[in-house]
């Protein structure tokens, strides 16, 4: 290989890191993520270098130059035109598009690999590679569906079954081949384990549930990420290896994370199992106060500090530049308004600060959890908005209910609590809320778009 | 222990790749997840590498497997513009007072 060439990979993949880094800090992360676009784009010339030295066929040149062209216009032009309520959906969408290069490269590469030289290593890292690219693919296109809101969940007992039956055989066909005890030819084999896995991704997304979206896109990308790197071995090409375990870390951190947030542990979602609610709590008799919109605009023009607690039921109905009207209004009248943000807030990792930082919101205000909670008693009020589960105190008391454990932002410690509901329906995990029935805790009940602009409305006029 | 012994380099490669990922990107605060997840995206989207360099290895007479692997050159390409365009434009969002 060319000198030049590994060195151009070298760059790439320090620049992969160097990008990944600079994302640590708001003011830095566009910086990065210019870096990363450098990196790729100079791993890809540098390919290209590469194919100089040999005897290229023209066609085979034109394709690839005419692939490349289209998916970049096509790429831009879909980034470009996404909603950023739509962003987790995007996410997906081109994840898939990586599952499925890495499964084409596979079954391609499994056409033109010679079996009687080449080492059985080689062929088990292929196989890997299209294993994990076909889940990741067709994983990653029915979480589209999902949270485009095209397919439902389907936690019928067949898919489930369907699914562990599948993944079994992902595991039982390899080693029944490898061992000599399959009577099939390579490439057969090649394609039973494509079809298997790329059924399997279908069937292991479709029973998990709306709020474990988040999970499930973090492991797809985990699972590209792997898929990258399980290619670069079979081409010997350190920066699709280095990339692809940057990638497949970056996943599996998120995967936890997001795991940790919502109490769950990552099998329990991925088996789409819930905590069966025990009906117990819901006898008590809370003392439920509501309080009328004029109310809160008189109290918070009076306040210093404010918090609001968004929640997906915000961004479902497109408040997010209510809220940011409500801030500027606010702060032009020297009220301090934080927004914090429960880490599984929106549909994927980190969504509801994009949300916000779409409605033009200084990201200083956007607190993180903990470091919401350590401010929550200097706050005069908190609103609450299309958030339930993850303000309930129940997390932190009552060992019996299903959220117990669960980190919570801990609105109950703050002087006034204000939740905007539609009605007193339960949030995802299906419990009653504590809340709603402490001393401090008013409800508001109605669209919480249409109050919040009511709500804009009369403090104008104040 | 030979396949060890032959490929101990890129062992000691991928286990460095792997702590320095998970080092480097747990740092990564709660607010820009979401770009860190389309920048990682793109960043998979490397694999196109591969797919080129596997499209100059076919015969230029076999067209299902070009027309294949220009698929698997469109979609690595779609990955990576796709996830660095719009990780670009959520950050550019991302503003400071002005």
């Amino acid at each position: 290989m060319n000198v030049f060439v590994e060195i151009g990979y070298l760059i790439a993949t320090v620049s992969f890191l160097g990008g990944l880094k600079f994302m640590s800090s708001p003011k830095n992360a566009k910086l990065g993520n210019s870096i990363a676009a450098a990196g790729m784009i100079i791993a890809v010339v540098c390919t290209f270098l590469l194919l100089k030295s040999n005897e290229i066929p023209t066609p085979n040149v034109v394709i690839i130059l005419v692939a490349i062209a289209l998916g970049t216009l096509l790429g831009k032009r879909m980034a470009s035109k996404v909603e950023m309520t739509a962003m987790p959906q995007l996410v997906s969408l081109f994840n898939a598009t990586g599952g499925g290069c890495a499964l084409i490269l596979g079954i391609i590469e499994a056409q033109q690999i010679n079996l009687s030289t080449s080492f059985i290593g080689i062929q088990i890292l292929l196989l890997l590679s299209l294993t994990t690219g076909a889940i990741a693919a067709t994983g990653s296109i029915v979480a589209y569906r999902k949270l485009a809101g095209k397919t439902k969940d389907n936690r019928k007992a067949i898919t489930v079954i369907g699914s562990r039956t599948l993944l079994v055989l992902i595991f039982i066909i390899p080693t029944l081949y490898f061992l000599g005890l399959l009577p099939i030819s390579f490439e057969i084999f090649i394609f039973t384990i494509a079809f298997i896995s790329l059924a399997y991704g279908i069937l292991f997304v479709l029973p998990i549930g709306g709020a474990d979206m988040p999970v499930v896109i973090s492991l797809l990308n985990s699972i590209t990420g792997v898929a990258t790197a399980l290619s670069g071995f079979v081409y010997g090409n350190k920066a699709m290896i280095a990339g692809g375990i940057f990638v497949g870390a970056a996943g599996i951190i998120l995967t936890l994370l997001m795991c940790k947030a919502m109490n769950r542990s990552l099998l329990k979602v991925l088996a789409g199992k819930f905590k069966k609610t025990t009906l117990s709590t819901t006898s008590e008799e809370q003392n439920i106060k509501s309080i009328s919109i004029s109310e809160i605009t008189m109290q918070l023009s009076f306040a210093n500090k404010i918090a609001i607690v968004p929640g997906y039921g915000l961004a479902v109905a497109q408040g997010q530049h209510l809220c940011g009207q409500l801030q500027k209004l606010l702060e032009s009248r020297g009220v301090q308004v934080d927004f914090i943000i429960h880490p599984v807030a929106g549909r994927m990792p980190g969504h509801m600060n994009v949300l916000l930082a779409e409605a033009n919101i200084d990201y200083d205000h956007l607190k993180e959890m903990d470091e919401g909670n350590e401010l929550m008693k200097h706050y005069d009020m908190v609103l609450v908005i299309g958030a339930n589960d993850v303000v309930n105190p129940a997390a932190e008391t009552k060992p019996d209910s299903p959220v117990y454990g669960m980190p919570i932002i801990k609105t109950h410690e703050s002087k006034k609590v204000v939740v905007m509901k539609r009605g007193m329906s339960t949030g995802y995990a299906g419990v009653s809320n504590d809340l709603f029935g402490m001393d401090n805790c008013n409800l508001l009940f109605g669209d919480a778009k249409d109050s919040l602009q009511e709500i804009i409305n009369q403090l104008k006029l104040i | 222990m030979e396949f060890i012994q032959n490929n101990l380099e890129i062992i000691y490669f991928v286990i460095f790749c792997v702590f320095i990922g998970i080092e480097v990107i747990a740092n990564v605060p709660a607010i820009l997840h979401t770009p860190l997840m389309s920048g990682a995206n793109a960043i998979s989207g490397v694999i196109m590498v591969g797919a080129i360099i596997m499209m100059i290895q076919i015969p230029p007479t076999n067209y299902v497997l070009l027309g294949l692997g220009g698929i698997a050159v469109f979609l690595g390409a779609l990955n990576i513009s796709g996830g660095f365009f719009v990780t670009g434009r959520m950050l550019k969002m991302f503003n400071t007072k002005k």
